[in-house]
Order: C-alpha cells, then sequence, then structure tokens
C-alpha cells in the first residue's frame, strides 16, 4: 500500500472513530471503547475487503461481515455510513426510540447488516453457517467475523471453531480485537484467554498476530488469509481499547460508557486535530 | 391394540424429511450427534452432502443454522427436546427468533416418554421456552403420519418453528396423505358435554377416553391441538362455547405448554371451567415409557377420571 493510501485509510479510520463519539454521546450510552480499538478494521474491511454494494445491501454473492462481539455496533455503523449504507447524521439516533439503529446490530432493520448479533458467542457461528453456506452453494464469497477477547471466554465460540476446522471453511476469516479488556477490567484478571493464537492454531485455523491499528498488517494479513486453503484462518489483532481519544485509551471503565458534555468536546477536539493533521491542514 | 399400527412421531420426521430433501434443494438437516436417535439419519444416508453432523455442541449448531437460514438455505436442526430448547434456548431466541430466520427446530425424545433415560432427558418445558418466544411456532404432532405432513408444512411456512417429536412407537390414527394446516386444531371426536384438547401422543389417549366417556354417558368432544402456537382459537371458543367444560392433556408441565394457551386465551374471552392434565411442575423418573406415563396420570384413564369427575358422573 502506498503513503497516500494509508493516509486516506487513516482518514476514515478517524471518521469512524468520530461517528463512535457523535452517536455514543448522542445517545448518552453505548460501547466506544472496543468500538474505537476495531476502527482500522472496520474501515479496512467496509473500504478496501469486502465485495460489496451499499445500493444493494442484500445482494446474494456479497461477502458477509458478522459483528461478533455485537456491542460494538457504533464502529460498525459508523463504517457503514461512511460507505454509503444509510446517512452518516442518522448516527445521531443511534439507540434512540422509533431508530432503526437499535444498541446492537440487527439485520433485519440496518442496510448492510449481515446478521443480528449481541448476545457474545453467537456471531462466529452464524458465520459458519454463512461460510458453509457458500461452500454448499457454490458461491465465490468471504465470510469475515469480528470478535473481542472477552468474548471468546465464551465456551461457544470454541464450538465453533471446531466446527470451522472441522468443514474446512476457507472461506472464512475469524478476527479477535485483542485490546486486552473486558468490562470488569483486564482480561487477563477476568479470565485470562491466552494464549489466544495458540489455541486457535490448536484448533485447526492458520493465524497471524499483527498490530491492528496498522494498515499494511491489516492488508497483509488479510491477503495471507485469502492464499490459505483447506483451514479457516484467524487474524488476532492487537489493539488498544479506546485508541485515539487520550482519556479513553486502556481505560476498560470506557467499554460501555458515553462522554459527558466536557469528555465530549475533549474527545472531538483530539480526533479533530488528528483529522487537520492527517489532511494535511 | 395388537392390530393398530404404532410408530413414533420421530419415524415420521425423518420420513417426511427425506421427502422434502427430494422435492426441495435448499433443504440441509443438522444433528448433534444424535441422527441414529432423532432420525435425520435417514436424510442423511439419502443426501450425505446436505446433512451435517455438529457434534455435541447444540449451541453452535442453532447458531450456524441461523447462518445457513440467513444465506438462503432452509435449515433443519435437530436434537433432543432437552438440547434443542434448553441448551440452546437463547441461541434459539437471539440467533434465529429476533432476526426472525427460517429455521426448523426438529426435536426429538420430547416428554415424559423418553422413559428410562430418566429426568435429565425428560423434557417436559420445552413448549413453555418455544412459546415465549416472539414469532415462533411451535408444533406437537400426534402420531407418525402427522408428523410427516407437519415436516412438509413447516417447510412451507417461511419463518422459525419448533417441531416436537418422541421416542415412543404411538398408534397411528391419521390416514395416509393428511395434510397438515399449522394453526389448525382436529376434531377427532363429536361431543358436547365436555371438550378434551389434547397433542402429543396424548390425543390417541384422549380418543380412546373419549370412547370409555361413551359408554358412561358423557359425550366428549376430542381436539387434536398439535399446533401450540399459533392456538386455534376459533376451535377452542366454539368447543368452551358448545361443551361448557375443557380439559387440557400434554406431555409437559403444565406450566407453560398447551394447558396455560387455552387457559389464558378462555379466561380473556370467554371464561370457561378448565382443568389441565399434564405432569404438574415435577420431574420424571426413570422406567418404561407407559409405566412412566401412568405414574404421571397421563393416560386414557386419568383422563376419563378427570372427566367424570368435571361432569359430575
Amino acid at each position: 500500500m502506498n503513503a497516500n493510501e494509508i493516509k486516506q485509510l487513516s482518514i476514515l479510520a478517524c471518521k469512524v472513530r468520530m461517528g463512535i463519539i457523535e452517536s455514543t454521546n448522542a445517545a448518552k450510552c453505548g460501547h466506544p471503547g472496543g468500538s474505537m480499538s476495531a476502527a482500522e478494521m472496520f474501515t479496512y474491511l467496509y473500504f478496501k475487503e469486502l465485495n460489496v454494494d451499499p445500493a444493494n445491501p442484500k445482494w446474494e454473492d456479497r461477502d458477509r461481515f458478522v459483528l461478533s462481539k455485537g456491542h460494538t455496533a457504533p464502529g460498525l455503523y459508523s463504517a457503514l455510513a461512511l460507505r454509503g449504507f444509510f446517512p452518516v447524521e442518522d448516527l445521531l439516533t443511534l439507540r434512540k426510540v422509533g431508530s432503526y439503529l437499535q444498541g446492537h446490530p440487527n439485520m433485519n432493520t440496518v442496510p448492510g447488516v449481515d446478521m443480528s448479533t449481541g448476545s457474545l458467542g453467537q456471531g462466529i457461528s452464524t458465520a459458519c453457517g454463512m461460510a458453509l453456506a457458500a461452500k454448499h452453494k457454490k458461491q465465490d464469497l468471504r465470510v469475515y467475523t469480528l470478535l473481542g477477547d472477552g468474548e471468546i471466554q465464551e465456551g461457544q465460540v470454541w464450538e465453533a471453531c471446531m466446527f470451522a476446522s472441522h468443514y474446512k471453511l476457507d472461506n472464512l476469516c475469524v478476527i479477535v480485537d485483542n485490546n486486552g479488556l473486558q468490562i470488569d477490567g483486564e482480561v487477563v484478571k477476568v479470565m485470562s484467554p491466552y494464549p489466544i493464537d495458540k489455541k486457535l492454531e490448536a484448533f485447526g485455523f492458520h493465524v497471524t498476530v499483527i498490530d491492528g491499528h496498522d494498515f499494511n498488517q491489516i492488508e497483509a494479513a488479510l491477503n495471507e488469509a485469502k492464499t490459505v486453503k483447506g483451514q479457516p484462518s484467524a487474524i488476532v489483532m492487537k489493539t488498544t481499547k479506546g485508541k485515539d481519544v487520550s482519556f479513553m485509551e486502556n481505560e476498560a471503565g470506557w467499554h460501555g460508557k458515553a462522554t459527558n458534555a466536557a469528555e465530549y468536546e475533549q474527545a472531538m477536539k483530539e480526533l479533530r486535530a488528528k483529522l487537520a493533521e492527517l489532511e494535511g491542514k | 391394540m395388537a392390530d393398530v399400527k404404532k410408530m413414533a412421531t420421530r419415524d415420521g420426521y425423518g420420513k417426511g424429511l427425506v421427502a422434502l430433501g427430494k422435492a426441495h434443494e435448499d433443504v440441509v438437516v443438522l444433528d448433534a450427534d444424535l441422527a441414529g436417535s432423532t432420525k435425520t439419519g435417514m436424510f442423511a444416508k439419502e443426501f450425505p452432502d446436505r446433512h451435517f453432523n455438529c457434534g455435541i455442541a447444540e449451541a453452535d449448531m442453532m447458531s450456524v443454522a441461523a447462518g445457513l437460514a440467513a444465506s438462503g438455505l432452509t435449515p433443519f436442526a435437530s436434537s433432543f427436546a432437552m438440547f434443542a430448547s434448553g441448551r440452546a434456548y437463547e441461541q434459539i431466541r437471539n440467533s434465529i427468533g429476533y432476526p426472525a430466520l427460517n429455521v426448523k427446530i426438529g426435536a426429538s425424545h420430547g416428554g415424559m416418554s423418553v422413559g428410562e433415560d430418566g429426568a435429565s432427558h425428560q423434557c417436559c418445558e420445552d413448549f413453555a421456552l418455544m412459546r415465549s418466544i416472539p414469532g415462533m411456532v411451535v408444533i406437537c404432532p400426534a402420531d407418525g403420519v402427522e408428523a410427516e405432513a407437519a415436516v412438509k408444512a413447516v417447510y412451507d411456512y417461511k419463518g422459525p418453528v419448533y417441531l416436537r417429536m418422541g421416542r415412543l412407537a404411538v398408534p397411528v390414527f391419521h390416514e395416509e396423505g393428511f395434510e397438515f394446516q399449522i394453526g389448525k386444531g382436529e376434531v377427532m371426536r363429536d361431543g358436547n358435554d365436555i371438550a378434551i384438547i389434547a397433542n402429543g401422543l396424548m390425543v390417541y389417549e384422549a380418543i380412546q377416553a373419549g370412547e370409555k366417556l361413551a359408554e358412561l354417558g358423557i359425550n366428549a368432544r376430542i381436539i387434536n391441538m398439535s399446533t401450540i402456537k399459533p392456538l386455534d382459537e376459533e376451535i377452542v371458543l366454539k368447543a368452551a362455547k358448545e361443551c361448557g367444560k375443557v380439559i387440557t392433556c400434554e406431555e409437559h408441565n403444565v406450566i407453560g405448554g398447551l394447558g396455560e394457551a387455552v387457559c389464558s386465551f378462555l379466561s380473556e374471552n370467554y371464561p370457561t371451567p378448565v382443568k389441565r392434565i399434564g405432569v404438574n411442575d415435577e420431574f420424571g423418573f426413570s422406567g418404561p415409557a407407559y409405566e412412566v406415563l401412568d405414574s404421571f396420570g397421563l393416560c386414557a384413564r386419568h383422563i376419563v377420571e378427570v372427566a367424570r369427575e368435571f361432569c359430575g358422573k
């Protein structure tokens, strides 16, 4: 990837983060921390990787994305809106009565959402079902699913991993957002999921470990996954929860709460400065 | 009884799946290491590339089924009623029910008639669990022929369905070629003294009870209510108006099943005395099926006793 492409993606990732802060601030609740940590991945997936069409979100041969860590809907919605699936202004209706932007993704109300999620551990299984269906129907498409590192404490995740491996779902790519924090604190203190990469390897996955904020590494890992045959792929991405807002970074407290007025101003000030810097203004 | 043809509803399910598989390419079947028992093995033999064993992982199986349905296939996911509705309840609620995906849950070994395996496997709570999920259709066929017909009907219906079958071979009283209609009760015997509304293997017991009651001068209307949700309110209302007394019979806890559905409807629309025959909020125990059923008051003779007392005869 050339420097300009990285710059354009970085600008989009910054806008995704602004959408996360704005929407959760408007809702006065929601999950900014884990949305921010995956902002580069949401951006890369929707602007470079996924074969999708905002004008035809239910197109049968599209690539699929399942947000298994459904609480980070603000990140997904922000990327979908920027990609043109629905108006960016609608992000401000997040979690409000009458809005199609439900607190957790609803496949029947949000254009571009491929599966309703929110209960941790289930999204990866539904992604397995989609990958199996694609193979069965001989469709040349790929299925991506994003999980939290706390989420993989759910036993169902490992049932799904066995399934993916058993049925050789090489059209499936499982991404784990390893930001190290969950609601009650550090994952290592709550219930250590480590070693994540070795566990996935033992379950039959081709695994890469990357810096989830580095577009070059994201691209390389996703491209490598596409070359793997006969087994599913996994990308464990090391990330910073709350990335790019100074007071949110690496603070478990920002898992599931919104900014107050002063915090909102501060967060947006930092993100606007970052954006201006990226745009060279 | 020797001349009565017997067949388990799970066998009807297996036959129905094979017929569906021949007619529809989009039908795929999932099982959780119980293909021999749930009878999805019959489908697996005919269509090995459309049958997916998920191993002993019911939670994963239900969510995988959701993914298959979201991709345009029509999955039938099977396990024992206990594990399908119990273990995987939340997957059914969130991955299948909430998005209203076209998944058919074929649950065998429901109720006390599982017999020897005992309480851990005698699921008498599944109607309650499944009824409470918005949009879920809940069906419990009475015999093998009805079960086979129900499989076809649930395929034709688009949306999530819970279909409960039994392990035990039970008398077949539907004619071959019977057409199942979701949400329609079936009058098996007419009468105006009392209405007996049953489902599953309790329908045959109710029919037997109806004959005995006739000898005693009580003309019972026997209704097969194989669809518990949506309830055939019309047939219940008519029965309540014309009979004045209602007995419900099911191989399920009296909490949350057919009895409660009938009571809820009648109490709000046409208050009528009702007696519920079912499992009285207890766990089961091991034993041959009919001995266990008898112990829990789930045989024709118990229905006769309740009806006589109810009618004051």
